[in-house]
């Protein structure tokens, strides 16, 4: 196929091919750019908590007595609960869980000297001192949450407190990394503020309730301490399809162990809600991308389509004239394909470049990360497969002009 | 004249119908993702108290140690008033009329049968709160100065609330029990909840909270009320308790009515610094002093999640992309009607009058285009109340907005038809009458 008379045609609609190469390029450097802030938020919501999420429920209820005695409250609740048909183990914690946003922190470092500095800087950063989310509970929360203890031990039953510091703690293996980095955490000594504990236990994963950014989202600890507030969530793992019903029946029998109680309608949910919740944004931000970048391309596809169908129908004749001095129906058809991968080839170059500008100005304004290479090959081919699709008829028809044309005047 | 071009704009479009669909579609799409966001992006920056806004105002000092460093993530501490610091701006009474405020939850006991104790999310405020938003009462009024001071146990009910609680009966005169307290109603406010709730702590969902209850800020402190929102604190000791002058949790409106009397109290709040410094008390330089108008407090927030700030820029990009199509394609269109042009042209028509006969063209479809683009924002903002966001519910077209789109539907398009319709009168008539 020769380029040359292509490119002497497409000299005489120069304005219109620049518009449509401008619309191939902004197209390409748009749907690059949406596809890996897809990508992104994909990876967000797909990030594990560690927990064995389809099996647990949590209700959150507080309560309304003056001076009532909250210990013996909650293991007259948690009797109640265990009860329920159904119900294969049954926590207290204070609020925290991975992602439902109730975080409770505080700064933990790993030696005296990182708890000087820290002192002296008036500040976390840079101490080596570390601020992990930290999870509370009475005892069975590792085995409730299904938590994956890979060194150590659980919490002994003697070890729980009430009110006050706990001696022990089990840390996350992200965490323990962080903090001693290169050397066994288990039984190491962490300072918090002017006393330390024990590391008895280094469980997988377990993700932040509030998430930060990725490198810390997985630093967390565990407290053998007791809920001691008179708001209490109530942690359940049952069968994940029981669960609806294991709700229903814990609302019911908590509101029987004792009235004088809260639950809010909003405080009552499977782990997936609260996952989901969490994710909410996300969700409908990805939902929005895929939908914007599928619009653009829609209307990128109309618009070839469009044009080349326009240039068929206005060179009807001169198609004729080829047709009759001897080009074959696949001459026809590859000149207006060839046609169409110039313009889109010059569109995609130009849209590359500009992907990079976008990302560029994306990066100062969203934080969003630098644009990896291997997108913009792949933006270029489906492009270019786009243009194809959308030329595709108007060519076929263009080959289906019979040479006759050529003998009658337009 | 007009009709005529109108007429030969109709029957122009009407030859290629394929053609003018894919652009009114193109243009429809375009537009009805641009206004969907548009218009989020409206009902999240209106200004909450039309007619009020230019006179409120919230002063902010900085009482911060200057070894303080604030967590990258965290509130920021001078976002709020101390106890100390906002009564003094209190007592001063620099301005027209100035408030004190925090949110809270509170404990309601109901004496109504049939209804179970819920908490009840509402504000602690000073006697002027009422006077200086302009809060309208279906039945009493606030409580005075004199009440504050006094630490009266009376309460202001939101309309809704009064009704929960009261049915449809006169709710002033009677007790609420909020909070362990007996609260005498003394006013039931009509329907009133600006948005965003510019006055509460920037934790807070602004756009769809609202306040079910007011008492008096003094009540709330002596009986060690819990505050919503963020209390930073910075000093040791007594720091987390409410009167400290080491934590920051209070809100503070001032009502000033002209330029002299703003520059007055920015001068007042340096002083103030100033005179705090040489007490000892604040250690920052006194002009970190700053006095916000309500709009300008609102931008500094920033409300709007960058989500939807993203959103927005991605509807623009589409309804650009669009507008490039349409030239395109109105490009060729135009170009293929040299024929006709240039007979026009020989009869007498000058480039100006194609120039308008084809800008007409161009709104045509712009007006088509908007039409549609109007349908599919309806549906996009539908969509958008249909998420669980808290400003989700607001999204709504006024009818700004709605002459808006159809206006942007046509401005694009007719900017779209510029650049071919310039190229179209530009076409020698002689050369394209010869080879007709």
């Amino acid at each position: 196929m020769q380029i040359r008379p292509i490119l002497s045609t497409l000299r005489h609609h120069k304005l219109t091919a620049i518009l449509l190469t401008l619309q191939v390029a902004f197209t390409c450097a748009i749907v690059c750019n949406v596809a890996f802030m897809v990508a992104k938020r994909v990876q967000r919501i797909s990030v594990p908590t560690g927990i064995a999420e389809n099996e647990l429920s949590a209700i959150s209820s507080s309560g309304i007595e003056k001076g009532e005695n909250m210990q013996a409250r909650q293991t007259a609740d948690l009797a109640a609960l265990r009860a329920i048909p159904g119900v294969r183990s049954a926590v207290a914690v204070s609020y925290s869980l991975p992602l439902n946003q109730s975080e409770s922190s505080s700064g933990i470092c790993p030696s005296k000297q990182a708890l000087d500095r820290a002192m002296q800087l008036n500040s976390i950063d840079g101490s080596g001192c570390v601020q992990p989310a930290s999870y509370d509970g009475t005892p069975g929360l590792i085995a409730t949450l299904g938590l994956q203890l890979v060194a150590g031990r659980d919490f002994l039953p003697d070890e729980y407190v009430g009110k006050g510091k706990p001696a022990v703690a089990i840390i996350t293996r992200a965490l323990a990394q962080k903090m001693y980095p290169g050397r066994p955490a288990l039984g190491q000594s962490m300072y918090d503020g002017d006393h330390f504990i024990r590391v008895v236990g280094i469980v997988d994963t377990l993700l932040r309730p509030a998430l930060r950014k990725p490198g810390v989202d997985g630093d967390s600890l565990i407290w053998p301490q007791r809920p001691d507030g008179s708001g209490v969530t109530y942690v359940l793992r049952s069968a994940p399809q029981d669960r609806q019903r294991v709700l229903k029946a814990a609302e019911a029998a908590l509101l029987q162990a004792s009235p004088n109680r809260i639950i809010a309608p909003g405080q009552m949910q499977t782990y997936t809600q609260i996952r989901r919740a969490y994710f909410q944004r996300d969700t409908t931000m990805i939902g929005l991308l895929i939908a914007s970048a599928l619009g653009l391309l829609f209307v990128t596809a109309l618009g070839i389509a469009g044009l080349a169908n326009f240039w068929v129908q206005q060179r009807t004749r001169s198609i004729g004239i080829r047709r009759a001095i001897g080009a074959t129906r696949g001459d026809i058809l590859h000149y207006f394909q060839t046609e169409n991968f110039l313009i889109v080839t010059a569109g995609v170059v130009l849209g590359v470049v500009l992907a990079v500008v976008l990302n560029l100005l994306l990066m100062t304004h969203y934080e969003l990360p630098r644009l990896p290479l291997w997108y913009l090959p792949i933006g270029a081919l489906a492009l270019w497969a786009l243009g194809q699709l959308s030329v595709l008829s108007p060519a076929l028809r263009a080959a289906a002009v019979p040479p006759v044309v050529a003998t009658r005047s337009v | 004249m007009f009709t005529y071009y109108l007429d030969l704009a109709r029957r122009s479009l009407r030859r290629t119908p394929v053609l003018t669909g894919l652009m009114v579609l193109a243009i429809g799409l375009g537009i009805g993702a641009s206004m969907t966001m548009l218009t989020v992006l409206h009902v999240m920056t209106d200004d909450p108290m039309p007619g009020r806004s230019a006179q409120l105002y919230t002063p902010h000092l900085d009482p911060l140690p200057l070894d303080h460093k604030r967590r990258g993530d965290g509130p920021d501490p001078t976002a709020d008033l101390t106890w100390p610091d906002a009564m003094a701006l209190l007592a001063a009474r620099r301005g027209v009329r100035q408030a004190a405020m925090a949110g809270g939850s509170l404990l309601l006991r109901p004496e109504r049968a049939g209804l179970r104790p819920f908490y009840v999310a509402g504000r602690y405020a000073t006697a002027d709160f009422f006077a200086l938003f302009g809060v309208p009462f279906e039945r009493g009024g606030g409580w005075s100065a004199a009440a504050d001071a006094a630490d009266a146990q009376v309460v202001v009910l939101s309309d809704a609330l009064a009704r929960k609680l009261f049915g449809a009966g006169n709710a002033v005169g009677q007790t609420v029990h909020l909070g362990e307290h007996d609260f005498r109603v003394i006013g039931v406010t009509a329907d009133w909840a600006p948005k965003p709730l510019f006055y509460a702590d920037q934790t807070g969902t602004q756009y769809s909270d609202a306040d079910l209850f007011f008492l008096p800020l003094s009540v709330a402190v002596s009986q060690k009320f819990q505050v919503s929102g963020n209390q930073s604190g910075w000093g040791k000791g007594d720091s987390m308790s409410l009167t400290s002058a080491n934590m920051s949790w209070l809100q503070f409106w001032v009502q000033l009515d002209t330029p002299a009397q703003v520059a007055a109290y920015r001068q007042y709040l340096v002083d103030y610094s100033a005179q705090q410094k040489a007490l000892g008390r604040f250690q920052r330089p006194p002009t970190n002093a700053k006095l916000y108008g309500l709009m300008g407090w609102l931008a500094h927030e920033n409300l709007v999640p960058n989500d939807v700030d993203l959103q927005l820029w991605l509807a623009l990009g589409f309804l650009f992309v669009c507008m490039l199509n349409i030239v395109a394609l109105l490009l060729a269109k135009f170009l293929r009607r040299g024929g006709e042009i240039s007979v026009r042209r020989a009869l007498g028509a000058r480039r100006r009058d194609i120039f308008v006969q084809l800008g007409i063209e161009s709104a045509l479809i712009g007006v088509a285009g908007g039409v549609l683009g109007l349908a599919i924002a309806q549906l996009g903002l539908w969509s958008i109340r249909q998420r669980p966001d808290d400003y989700a519910r607001l999204a709504q077209m006024d009818v700004p907005m709605l002459l808006g789109t159809l206006a942007l539907a046509v401005v694009a398009s007719v900017l779209a038809g510029l650049l071919p319709s310039w190229r179209a009168c530009r076409v020698a008539p002689a050369l394209q009458l010869k080879t007709m």
